[in-house]
């Protein structure tokens, strides 16, 4: 084995990106709820969705290390878009999805030239504000958006002209794992690339990165408005397959619980946000059935102690363990 | 006889004085430790529903429990801040940013279970009930006994921080934490303090609120915004910042409610969001 001190930065980078077996595997798991539970295809294709957004606030919080408690602006800015187009008669959904991507996408790098200028607690309340606002601005726009009642008529015609929607979810779920999986394809090439590592840089030190070359507040821009539109194709993906969206979509809940869930995997790594979000959104499926008002009882219990017990998720603990049985 | 407008103008600043009473114990903290308290409003709850048992369950008098609500979230948030608070000072923003959000999320459950989602009524006596007519205005006398209790509250504070060797601990961490420490001050201690003393205000805060804004299981949410707005205008660690941004804010919701009904709360996000993007420090912050 060579130390790593003799590595050349390009074998760095090589072996930063190869797949590791237990990648294949989890890929190839994802294909199992079409066999094992036909009947919970519409819950695997949810779960599918929130996996996008969290690896969405990943690349940003857990690679850059911007924290933003508003999330969810773009998600439902995503959504909405998604599901606007197709109540104005344009329900092709490959094409909604594109349209949606851009729309948050936009806003997102319009946004980012106002959160790269901060850091911190500042940063921390202008991403609640801006967040707030969208919700704000959603819940006021009535006469569009269908305020508290939710956008009504969306329908979305099939997916390639062939797969319709149907009832058990075959389709949504097909639909947005292949969605998720060329985006995260995509976010690991991004996060292999000198590019990620640069991102990494500044999530450790913001200001000696343009010491050494770096521009990090044009990295975080670019990082940021990346993570907009992920966010928003995600949205797009719930409008599309659910063929409706709430307000919830856009509140400050689903920012929260997409930071959960993130943490809860194992921020700053790929497969962080998609295992968090399996855990959480299949907790959250078994436990809210008993007494749904308690389930945040012990959200905030599981918060408390991987803070405190496991300060990088499940994944982090994991692979820590992993390391020291190597070692041995 | 003064215009409508002034009337408008009183709610404002009595609504606003609420919200400095439930804010400046966190503005305080994280002034000094950089430590971001999202459980603050959490406190604030805990004290109001002190006072709620306490007035109906026991029939004490209204008054009497506000200082019991002040000390029990004291002594709640002391112990926190012994058993977890204080192993995360040096921690990253997002580190506090959970833990706090997921005690805040677990006072919410516990609340929820004890008391049930319904709004909370209490009895307040029947002095502070009814109005009083000031030059052509009707001033509700609860809302000039907030205004009354506030400014009490922001002498106290004045006063022991200003002239008090505890207060003068408390600048010291404020303004150069390193340079505290060098001086031989015990930092971590004066932090502790500071910590269930704001805690203890904000619990004041939440027995105070119950009159004029309802008290149920979401108030560690709901009012948590508006702390923050408050907190980050004004400025960390600025008592008077903290005092003018509690009146802006204040004055702006509820004459935003009273002629542009159908903002609803966007104008003081809007106000928040530009104020940071103008000052990124608050109004009165010096960071």
């Amino acid at each position: 084995m060579t130390s790593p001190t003799t590595i050349t930065p390009q074998a760095y980078m090589r072996a930063q990106s190869r797949w590791h077996p237990l990648e294949i595997a989890f890929w190839l798991a994802t294909l199992l709820p079409f066999v094992l539970f036909p009947n919970y295809l519409s819950l695997a294709s949810q779960i599918t969705i929130t996996a996008l957004f969290a690896l969405s606030l990943d690349i940003i919080l857990g690679y850059a290390g911007i924290v933003s408690l508003g999330h969810a602006a773009f998600f439902g800015i995503g959504a909405y878009t998604a599901g606007l187009i197709s109540k104005f008669g344009w329900g092709e959904p490959l094409t909604g999805l594109i349209i949606a991507t851009t729309a948050a996408g936009l806003v997102g790098f319009a946004v980012s030239f106002i959160i790269s200028r901060f850091r911190h607690f500042t940063l921390i309340m202008i991403t609640l504000g801006l967040g707030l606002l969208a919700f704000e601005a959603a819940n006021r726009a009535h006469w569009l958006t269908g305020g508290s009642d939710g956008l009504q008529g969306v329908s979305i015609w099939p997916v390639l002209g062939i797969f319709k929607f149907d009832l058990y979810g075959y389709t949504a779920y097909a639909y947005s794992l292949a969605a998720l999986f060329v985006v995260f394809l995509a976010a690991r090439l991004l996060i292999n690339s000198p590019f990620g590592l640069a991102l990494r840089g500044i999530r450790e030190n913001w200001v000696r990165m343009p010491a050494i070359g770096a521009h990090s507040r044009a990295h975080i821009r670019k990082a940021f408005t990346i993570a907009a539109a992920m966010a928003g194709l995600a949205g797009a993906l719930l409008a599309q397959t659910t063929e409706s969206v709430s307000l919830e979509s856009i509140s400050f809940q689903r920012s929260a619980d997409v930071l959960v869930m993130l943490v809860l995997g194992g921020a700053g790594r790929l497969y962080g946000g998609l295992v968090g979000a399996v855990i959480f959104m299949v907790a959250r499926d078994q436990f809210s059935g008993i007494a749904p008002q308690y389930w945040y009882f012990w959200i905030g219990i599981l918060l408390v102690t991987v803070v405190m017990v496991l300060p990088n998720g499940i994944l982090g603990g994991l692979s820590h363990f992993y390391a020291r049985w190597r070692r041995k | 006889m003064l215009p409508p407008v002034f009337g408008v103008l009183f709610d404002g600043v009595a609504y606003g004085m609420l919200l400095f009473v439930l804010s400046v114990g966190l503005s305080v903290t994280l002034g000094l430790m950089n430590f971001v308290n999202l459980a603050h409003c959490a406190f604030a709850m805990l004290g109001g529903y002190v006072t709620v048992t306490l007035v109906n369950d026991l029939n004490w008098p209204f008054l009497a429990t506000l200082p019991i609500a002040f000390l029990a979230a004291a002594i709640v948030s002391m112990a926190l801040e012994r058993t977890l608070y204080r192993r995360l000072y040096r921690a990253s923003d997002l580190d506090q940013v959970l833990l706090t959000i997921g005690l805040a999320f677990i006072s919410v459950a516990i609340a929820a279970y004890i008391f049930g989602t319904t709004q909370q009524p209490v009895e307040t006596p029947a002095s502070l009930r009814g109005t009083i007519g000031v030059l052509g205005l009707d001033l509700g006398k609860y809302r000039l006994f907030l205004l009354g209790v506030a400014l009490v509250v922001t002498m106290l504070l004045v006063v022991g921080l200003e002239y008090t060797r505890f207060g003068a601990q408390v600048r010291a961490a404020v303004d150069n934490q390193r340079m505290a420490r060098g001086l031989g001050i015990d930092v971590d201690r004066t932090f502790a303090s500071t910590f269930a003393l704001g805690s203890g205000l904000a619990g004041l805060g939440g027995a105070l609120a119950i009159e004029i804004v309802g008290l149920d299981p979401n108030f560690a949410f709901t009012y948590l915004v508006y702390v923050l707005i408050i907190v980050s205008v004004g400025g960390l660690g600025s008592i008077a910042g903290s005092f003018a941004a509690a009146i802006l804010i204040g004055v702006s919701d509820v004459a935003g409610k009273y002629y542009a009904p159908e903002l609803g709360a966007f104008l003081i996000y809007l106000v928040m969001v530009l104020v940071l993007m103008w000052r990124p420090a608050g109004l009165f912050g010096r960071r």
